[in-house]
């Protein structure tokens, strides 16, 4: 559906921004419904399965609450008007699927580098190239971390459920903005096109983690774009403020110009991973379930998690030791967590069910000597709970 | 005393677009001859005469030589990556419609790898105001030919010369939807800057075709001695027809001396922009 920009205020009922209630909603829906109760201004995308639902939604309700809505020629440019949206000061998203998420791996290197928070969905299809379009898949997750050239820190979410692809939602768009960094919703094809209950609270209720203002007006002193805090990340002034920021893809200093020598390079690099890194502890999210004596631990993610989740209850009804490690962010990896659960003592291996041949399982083995049982799909289907709780009695 | 002191009185020093450069960032990267400060020059001016504050004006490039446009212009400026200054800077545009943004970039950024976003904002009409500085070459990568290289010039990926047909940018402009066309060269600086000050004006997509010799990389090539020679050739050859309808024709050939360089403000008409 090709809807242009709709002008501001040429509907005259009023829409709610936020549908507080309960509702029968697709996953799909749920995350536009997300983006919007976070308060979006801008979203620039390309259709694409099977992501298109966020689109379409996004289309329908984004104009009449004072947004903008654009469907660009390609996701080069969908990644690219986001990101320039994004330094005028808009909370401003695209959804795609493997082969448009690919298309905009340069730009989210560029959003890393000049600093500016986009949130970016990627409902994920069995890949790789064109795949499976209608079908699911798990294995965009080592590029959503990897993808663009060079090192730089990133933030992934991964739901379970249309509930939290609403709420994760929510959660992404306040995370770009403290930490101006690019943010993942990596949804995947069963949960973006899975109808469920979905509840969303009042307008009041809805958490609004602001962008680091400039401390001193305009002219009064130079704005520096990329002089951090304590917490590594510098406060930001938009296109139109008066600051005259200047911000390029190129290694830059403080000021945002150019710098380009060794020394400016590497402890930009650096930062950008840190800031990140060492706020993990902040960002990580996980849910646990009966890990306290558990000798085995299924760790999984997405639709997988739900198969994984009545695999590990059936199990424990069986008697055997069996726990659930739920992935909520992917990156930044819980790698504490997990540290500290094989130092517990009582794992013995983990197992790690995923629809694809592997990359969140690779992750696993780089923390443990452990043994840590595959479950892959290459995509199309998901693992039954039967599927895994086979391998857990194994 | 000495002489320079005696010389240089400190008002004397302030011109009256210091203020909308960062002259802090000098000396800047651009070789001698090259018509890239020409263009700067003359996008400085026209956010000097166009009435609006200086924090109503953004600057928008991609990369290459011109792509470096926007680190040198004391305005909200954004070096975006090759190819996507269009859809980076119409983010902005949508955003704050009640910004004037510009796109000043290269032959190669605007055309080749960003032709497609060229075409679908021409299309869109979206109140941009793009200044392509037209070079004939890749110069910041050592002079590859690109889609502007004129049949047989030699670029040093066509050392036995161009072969394939290059684009007319005023006619693909016009045919594409842009609401304003003009082709100029940096010889032509006032017209140039009354260009981009219309552009300025215009709640429309504006495509300002901007010739300027590259004497490093292309001139060099083409036996096309320094930026001056160059810059004769424009005045050699240059014909202002302002208004021309038949843009289809236009095409320029900089090797071939016989054919003329038509320039002028080509397009100007009104059509429904992207946001009223």
């Amino acid at each position: 559906m090709a809807v242009s920009v709709i002008n501001k205020g040429t509907k005259p009922e009023p829409e709610p921004r936020v549908r507080t209630g309960g509702h029968f909603m697709l996953g799909d829906h749920a995350c536009a419904e997300g983006a919007l109760a976070a308060g979006l201004d801008f979203f620039g995308g390309y259709p694409i399965t099977p992501s298109t639902e966020i689109a379409e939604h996004i289309a329908v309700r984004l104009p009449l609450i004072g947004g903008r809505f654009v469907q660009m020629e390609d996701e080069l440019a969908s990644i690219a008007a986001i990101i320039g949206a994004s330094a005028a000061g808009a909370r401003s998203f695209t959804a795609t699927s493997g082969p448009g998420f690919s298309l905009m791996m340069e730009n989210i290197g560029l959003a890393a580098m000049m600093e500016l928070p986009v949130v970016i969905a990627d409902v994920m299809r069995a890949s790789p190239s064109t795949g499976l379009p209608t079908m699911v898949g798990q294995s965009d997750v080592l590029q959503a971390r990897w993808g663009s050239h060079g090192d730089y820190g990133i933030i992934a979410y991964c739901p379970s459920s249309p509930q939290e692809c609403f709420d994760l939602t929510i959660r992404a768009f306040n995370a770009a903005d403290q930490y101006r960094v690019p943010v993942f919703i990596l949804m995947d094809e069963v949960v973006g096109h899975m109808a469920e209950r979905v509840i969303i609270p009042a307008a009041e209720d809805i958490p609004h983690t602001p962008r680091k203002g400039p401390r001193h007006k305009p002219g009064e002193e130079i704005f520096l774009s990329y002089a951090p805090d304590a917490d590594m990340v510098p406060p930001i002034a938009h296109a139109g403020e008066g600051y005259k920021v200047h911000m390029t893809g190129l290694t830059h200093d403080e000021r945002g110009y150019p710098a380009l020598n060794a020394p400016t390079h590497n402890k930009l690099v650096n930062r950008l991973v840190d800031k990140i890194r060492l706020n993990a502890a902040d960002i990580v999210m996980y849910e646990e379930i009966a890990t306290e004596d558990a000798d085995t631990i299924v760790i999984s993610f997405g639709c997988t998690a739900r198969s994984a989740r009545h695999a590990v209850a059936e199990a424990r009804r069986e008697g055997l030791k069996c726990g659930f490690l739920r992935l909520i962010t992917i990156w930044p990896f819980p790698e504490k967590r997990i540290r500290e659960l094989i130092d517990q003592g009582n794992v013995k291996r983990f197992i790690v069910p995923e629809v694809n041949l592997g990359q969140i399982r690779r992750e696993v083995e780089r923390m443990t000597s452990l043994p840590v049982l595959r479950l892959n799909h290459a995509g199309g289907e998901m693992p039954a709970p039967k599927d895994i709780l086979e391998l857990i009695r194994s | 005393m000495s002489a320079t002191e005696q010389i240089i009185h400190p008002a004397a020093t302030v011109h009256p677009i210091d203020n909308l450069l960062r002259a802090d960032r000098f000396p800047h990267i651009l070789c001698p001859g090259c018509g890239i400060g020409t263009v700067i020059h003359g996008y400085a001016h026209a956010i000097a005469a166009s009435g609006l504050s200086e924090d109503r004006h953004v600057c928008v490039s991609g990369i290459g030589c011109s792509g470096r446009a926007a680190g040198y212009v004391n305005v909200d400026s954004y070096h975006s990556t090759h190819g996507r200054a269009l859809p980076f800077a119409l983010g902005i545009a949508v955003h704050k419609p009640e910004l004037n943004v510009t796109v000043i970039s290269g032959d190669g950024d605007l055309t080749a790898i960003g032709g497609n976003h060229l075409i679908h904002a021409a299309r869109r009409n979206v109140n941009l105001n793009v200044i392509c500085i037209n070079n004939f070459n890749y110069g910041m990568t050592g002079g590859q030919v690109g889609p502007t290289t004129p049949v047989g010039a030699k670029g040093s990926t066509a050392p036995r010369g161009a072969v394939e047909q290059p684009f007319n940018l005023p006619y693909l402009a016009k045919a594409t939807g842009a609401a304003f066309v003009a082709r100029w060269t940096v010889l032509h600086v006032r017209e140039f800057q009354d260009a981009v000050l219309r552009a300025m004006n215009k709640n429309g997509f504006s495509f300002i075709e901007v010739l300027a010799p590259c004497p490093t990389s292309f001139g060099r090539a083409n036996n096309i001695g320094d930026g001056l020679h160059e810059v004769e050739i424009y005045r050699e050859r240059c014909v202002i027809e302002n208004g021309a309808q038949n843009l289809e024709e236009l095409d320029i050939d900089l090797i071939d001396a016989s054919k003329p360089i038509t320039v002028g403000n080509f397009v100007d008409i009104d059509r429904k922009p992207f946001i009223e």
